[in-house]
């Protein structure tokens, strides 16, 4: 049966506590997942008191500073700061989110810090997203065609066709909704999960593309598409804002076109 | 252990091309149960204190037994679909999976076919 509890060299121990600064007046105290597979100890949740006086406002910011003045072995993923590179996904106060677009104001209380929920833990705050990646690319996410390139170089798409791809090409892959869903945590291993559907209907509803009943034909399986439950903790998740369960459902209604 | 590459097995075994008939199956009775749902609660509620022989009587006219027939059959269907989604999204043992999906299947027939001899039983039976 599906393992609902964590097995005993992964249960998280109380870790070790920085206090902020003295005179610091404005105190916010950061818990945070730190994990470090080469050590052999169980992961623990340090503590960090940090005085939002002398910070920015986002949780990225938070960590900057902790990694930059208190503790330089806190490891995360970051990069543009500005929510297009997904690559500070982590669950922030329960859920997962962007790092760079999580106001601290936002946390009542203890701001807790885990990486995405039920991945394999590469160090503290990283997940090894190599499966997800690889589902991914098993969607062929690129244009596939059979006629020849037009001769001016462009394949055309009216703006009505352009507007169908619309909550889908803003995705930036961060994979929140993906380490969100329940089916994936269930079934990871043969769900493609939320956010690796999303770019495949991406292509699916792409006018220009030519491959589309073999796309659909790649899904239509138990597996890799119908463990969608329409949960909608993706949806929930999403930081841009998108809507994956929606677009797995246009994912099953294009296979239920083709049939009835 | 396994070093067999990442996208050797997110692609895994492949397709299996199912999925779309349960997933039909699903939203076919769903949808089918609302009315028949309603009209078995109206059912029984009028049906409440009379003699066998009354409900016997009920249950002969054609239109009855017909609709109670269909009910008990969508409602097996749909709770075997139900429950093969669960066993799938939960079971991870591959042999307790088959064993669990077989049973599912096995019940349901022996339920449907069970329950719609009974309505014929009383409908037509002496």
């Amino acid at each position: 049966m599906v393992e609902f509890a964590l097995p005993a060299n992964s249960r998280v121990q109380p870790g070790k506590s920085h206090k902020a600064p003295a005179g610091a007046k404005n105190v916010k105290v950061f818990k945070i997942y730190r994990y470090d597979p080469d050590s052999g100890a169980n992961p623990r949740l340090d503590s960090y008191e940090i005085d939002l006086d002398a910070c920015g406002p986002m949780v990225l910011d938070a960590l900057l500073k902790i990694k930059n003045e208190i503790d330089s072995s806190l490891t995360f993923r970051r990069s543009c700061r500005e929510g297009i590179c997904g690559s500070c996904a982590m669950n922030i106060d329960g859920t997962n989110t962007l790092a760079c677009l999580k106001p601290i104001e936002d946390i009542k209380g203890e701001a807790a810090i885990y990486p995405l929920p039920h991945m394999p833990v590469v160090k503290d705050l990283i997940p090894d997203l190599t499966l997800p990646y690889a589902q991914l690319a098993s969607v062929k996410p690129w244009m596939q065609t059979q006629s020849p390139t037009p001769p001016d170089g462009e394949r055309l798409q009216s703006p009505e066709e352009r507007e169908k791809l619309d909550g889908l090409w803003e995705c930036i892959l961060c994979f929140c909704c993906q380490t969100s869903c329940p089916s994936y945590w269930w079934n990871g291993d043969r769900y493609l999960g939320p956010a690796v559907l999303l770019q495949a209907a991406r292509w699916i509803h792409d006018s220009r593309d030519e491959m589309t009943g073999e796309r659909l034909d790649a899904l239509e399986d138990s597996f890799k598409l119908y463990r969608c439950h329409t949960i909608m903790n993706c949806t929930k998740t999403c930081p841009k804002g998108l809507n994956p369960a929606k677009a797995i459902g246009s994912i099953k209604q294009k296979l239920l076109e083709r049939s009835v | 252990m396994t070093l067999r590459s990442p996208i050797g097995r997110a692609r895994g075994l492949g397709s299996a091309k199912n999925g779309l008939a349960h997933h039909w199956g699903i939203i076919v009775t769903s949808v089918g149960l609302i009315p028949l749902s309603l009209w078995f609660v109206v059912s029984v509620k009028g049906l409440a204190g009379m003699d066998y022989a009354a409900f016997k009587a009920w249950m002969g006219q054609g239109s009855h037994a017909s609709l109670m027939i269909v009910t008990l059959l969508l409602t097996v269907y749909h709770a075997v679909l139900g429950l093969t989604m669960v066993i799938e999204d939960y079971v991870a043992c591959e042999a307790k999976k088959v064993v669990g999906l077989i049973a599912t299947k096995l019940i349901g027939a022996i339920l449907a076919v069970g329950m719609t001899v009974s309505i014929l039983k009383v409908a037509v039976g002496g």
